[in-house]
């Protein structure tokens, strides 16, 4: 353990005017603009922005490091006195891993599977010879226990692919805090994890680095987050600064419109509207995967007309699986699905297109939802002629009204997926899901792969189509603000049964069953201390 | 029991069972192989009678089904019948037992494919780490073009520059390989330098590059990202990180080159006149000499599948999620 710690409040790293530059398509692009950062000793400061901004990027380059494919072009980055520019590949290795320490978002990757836990959380420590085996491996089961990592003397036996993924990211804390080091950069370490052990792996983070009073780099897409983390936020875009202030008076008060932009989805609530003219009815359907144990359990949801039903649950909980049996794609074991008051037949195959066509699917991911060698026509294109036998300038009258419904004008015409941005791409996807005239459409996780403005984009298109159109969705996601934005009804899942359904002002207000309760408890709020006040009230 | 433990069982038996299989296949392959042994001795001249009375005393005249069981109930008790060849219509029985003829080819061959093994298997791994470590570098760029030009050349073709070279250029080693039962470990050693060095240069390439591709493509890994990032340096990062997960890999090549060290070095036998089960099987198949020949191939086939079993067991336990289930 390092003797000659620093004060608090002393400047720990000092990066000026850092430009990355990054080589793809034949050249080199700009990554971070000329961006200065100062970071006391036992400050945490937030980086945060939408996915391009060069939040990891920065946080990497903090350390001197910098993915293959990219450099460094200017800037100095001066870490307790050592200039990592200057530094050679030597000098900067003996202070990876010990003075500067780097948190993963996906754990489960950035586990070696080959080694055992204990070994690869001190193996920085005995790399340097900074404790002995025995030293380093009790201190190690002691991070473990303080991390609330469940039987924390063992624990360190087991291999990666063992313990959860909360586990392993509480894990790679561990590691990254057994040489005690001065900065931790943490690299959206929750973003891949569950709301509910989110909060578990954020509260124990939270303690530990202000225990050793280490500084920290936070860097997340989550306003919310990183309330509760950070002492000082720093919002970036494009490679550019926006603005940077105290926690606090950035929630209040923020100065620029981007940053208000930023939880902007936050805001958004459709007013609810109660109905009882079912357009779905799923009656006692219990499935499962071939080979694989019942993953759902008599489920029961009725889904009226022209209305949002939100299905949230952790992953794993059945959501999905739910819209498989709706569309066809599995058949349930016993149970079936309603369409207005007629059964569906449960296997895909032996539905008619009519019935195909009034049920319709938007996915998660876009890229991987849409054929990359088939122009945006195309696309929204073949749905008309399969369905409603449109060709020819009918065919082209109709994709161009679609294409407007989406917001997007006649330009996107010839394009192809990979000239579209994410929210472009999802807008194509919704519109081929129009294109066939649906009275339903499921939407799985439609937004969360997207930036939370781009999310408020899609989220205010799929409202007005439903007004215009008396749309029904069955909305799937995980994320409650986008419940709030869009939801009538809400539909709880856990392992696999329904643990209630209900009108979004019933669901969201108590009396709640545990779970939904432990599940709205977890949502991070912008309140700075919320975190504190959830931990104070455990207690 | 450990998991591991049954599957290895499960993979022993399905091996024992493909050999049964692999029997029937040899069997009735040389079935259908052309030519007679008995013609081929008695020559065009034998008459009738004695064509028939030779195939009796050989017992050809008994059906496939009754000679393969007889054949095959013969091997399980480890005895692979006698040779043909030696024998006459003459009523002289001068034939040797096929193991006798076998067994120390076998063990002239097992022994030249241990040395190339020795030499050339840490030497591909080294080779392969090294190049990965420094990958594109001139020393990567090097020793890919080398490796490379060695397999594209036939194996005698390069037997024969060896041989000119270091025995009539710079006479350092004997250009004959004619090693027999006397020939003392040490002689025996100096006589196999060439053909062992010869085999190096044809299986190097293709597990060095297989080792070389194995790490790279780990190397792109985010826990590899995440070991240079605890400050671990570029030679402990591929050994401790990348290798580990590399084996199965690089254990499924190089069991397949050296089956081949087994099995398919007859080119370099004839150049270098060495007695090994190669050229035995091919003097024997001119011969129509049937009970060597199908023990040959059986020994060939239960080669592959063990060592391909062998490979399969590396794999299986370098795979912490096989070795240590949750």
């Amino acid at each position: 353990m390092s003797t000659e710690r620093g004060k608090k409040g002393d400047i720990l790293l000092e990066m000026k005017d850092i430009r990355v530059e990054g080589f793809s398509d034949e050249r080199w692009h700009k990554i971070i603009k000329g961006i200065d950062l100062t970071l006391h000793r036992g400050q945490v400061m937030g980086l945060i922005g939408e996915s391009g901004a060069g939040k990891s990027t920065l946080g990497l380059a903090s350390m001197g490091f910098t993915k293959p494919g990219c450099k460094i072009t200017s800037g100095s980055i001066i870490f307790d006195g050592q200039d990592l520019i200057k530094a050679n590949d030597d000098e900067k290795r003996m202070l990876w891993g010990t003075k500067i320490a780097y948190v993963a978002q996906s754990a489960a990757a950035s586990f070696n599977p080959a080694h055992r836990l204990l070994d690869q959380t001190v193996e920085a420590s005995l790399n340097r010879n900074l404790q002995t085996k025995n030293a380093a491996e009790t201190d190690a089961r002691n991070l473990y226990e303080q991390l609330q990592l469940p039987d924390p003397n063992n624990i360190g036996d087991r291999y990666p692919h063992q313990v959860s993924g909360g586990q392993l990211q509480r894990m790679m804390t561990a590691m990254a805090m057994s040489p005690r080091p001065d900065l931790i950069i943490f690299d959206e370490p929750t973003t891949a994890l569950d709301v509910t052990t989110q909060v578990e792996v954020l509260v124990a983070m939270r303690s530990i680095v202000e225990k050793f009073n280490t500084a920290a780099l936070y860097i997340t897409h989550d306003l919310a987050v990183v309330a509760q983390m950070a002492d000082v936020i720093k919002v970036l875009r494009y490679g550019h600064e926006i603005e940077e202030a105290k926690t606090r008076e950035m929630l209040v008060s923020p100065k620029e419109n981007y940053t208000k932009s930023l939880w902007s989805v936050r805001s958004l609530e459709k007013p609810e509207s109660p109905s009882d003219d079912f357009v779905i009815s799923i009656n006692n359907v219990d499935a499962a995967y071939i080979g694989g144990p019942k993953v759902l359990h008599n489920v029961n949801i009725d889904i009226p007309r022209g209305r949002t039903v939100a299905v949230v649950g952790e992953s794993g909980s059945g959501k999905s699986t739910t819209a498989r049996v709706i569309t066809g794609l599995l058949q349930p074991i016993t149970g079936s699905v309603y369409f207005n008051g007629e059964a569906l037949p449960p296997a895909l195959k032996d539905r008619s297109k009519g019935q195909l066509r009034r049920i319709q699917m938007i996915y998660q991911s876009a890229d991987t939802a849409m054929n990359p060698r088939q122009t945006v026509s195309e696309i929204i294109g073949r749905p008309l002629e399969f369905y409603h036998n449109l060709t020819g300038s009918q065919k082209q009258e109709r994709i161009l009204e679609l294409l407007e419904m989406i917001e997007l004008d006649e330009s996107f015409y010839d394009r192809f997926p990979g000239e579209l941005s994410g929210g472009q791409k999802q807008r194509v996807c919704i519109a081929r899901a129009l294109a066939a005239d649906p009275e339903v459409i499921i939407c799985d996780e439609v937004t969360s792969a997207l930036d939370q403005i781009v999310q408020e984009g899609i989220l205010q298109l799929l409202l007005r189509l439903q007004k215009e159109f008396n749309i029904t969705y069955l909305f799937i996601t995980h994320d409650i603000a986008v419940v709030r934005a869009i939801s009538d009804e809400i539909v709880v899942m856990y392992e696999g049964a329904v643990v209630e359904q209900g009108l979004k002002s019933k669901i969201m207000a108590p009396p709640y069953p545990d779970y939904t309760k432990l599940l709205l408890k977890s949502v991070p709020e912008m309140d700075p201390d919320w975190l504190t006040n959830l931990v104070d009230k455990r207690d | 029991m450990h998991p591991i433990l049954i599957t290895i069982i499960q993979r022993l038996l399905l091996g024992l069972l493909t050999l049964f299989f692999v029997s029937i296949i040899i069997f009735s392959s040389i079935e259908f192989l052309p030519g007679d042994f008995t013609q081929a001795i008695l020559g065009q001249a034998a008459t009738e009678e004695t064509v028939a009375a030779f195939r009796r005393e050989l017992g050809l005249d008994q059906p496939a089904y009754m000679r393969y069981f007889d054949w095959i109930g013969a091997v399980l008790q480890g005895d692979f019948g006698s040779s043909f060849s030696g024998r006459n219509s003459s009523g002289v029985d001068r034939s040797r037992a096929v193991i006798d003829l076998v067994a120390p080819r076998l063990g002239n061959t097992l022994f030249l494919a241990g040395m190339a093994a020795i030499i050339s298997i840490p030497l591909s791994l080294i080779l392969g780490i090294t190049a990965a470590l420094y990958r594109n570098s001139i020393y990567d760029r090097s020793v890919n073009a080398l490796t490379l030009t060695t397999i594209s050349f036939p194996e005698f073709f390069l037997a024969y520059l060896l041989i000119l070279f270091f025995s009539s250029l710079w006479p350092i080693f004997p250009s004959l390989a004619n090693v027999n039962v006397d020939t003392a470990l040490g002689e025996r050693i100096y006589k196999c330098v060439l053909p062992a060095l010869t085999l190096t240069l044809v299986i190097v390439a293709h597990m060095m590059r297989m080792t070389r591709a194995a790490l790279i493509n780990l190397l792109a890994s985010p826990y590899i990202e995440m070991s240079q990032l605890k400050g671990i340096s570029k030679a402990k990062v591929i050994l401790r990180h990348a290798l580990p997960n590399a084996w199965a890999p690089i254990a499924t090549v190089i069991a397949f080159n050296l089956a081949y060290l087994v099995v398919g070095v007859v080119v370099v036998e004839v150049v270098f006149v060495y007695p090994g089960i190669g050229q035995l099987m091919v003097d024997s198949v001119t011969t129509r000499d049937i009970p060597v020949v199908q023990a040959c191939v059986l020994i060939f086939a239960t080669t592959y599948i063990l060592l391909n079993l062998t490979a399969d067991i590396i794999g299986i336990v370098t795979n912490p999620r096989l070795l240590h289930p949750k």
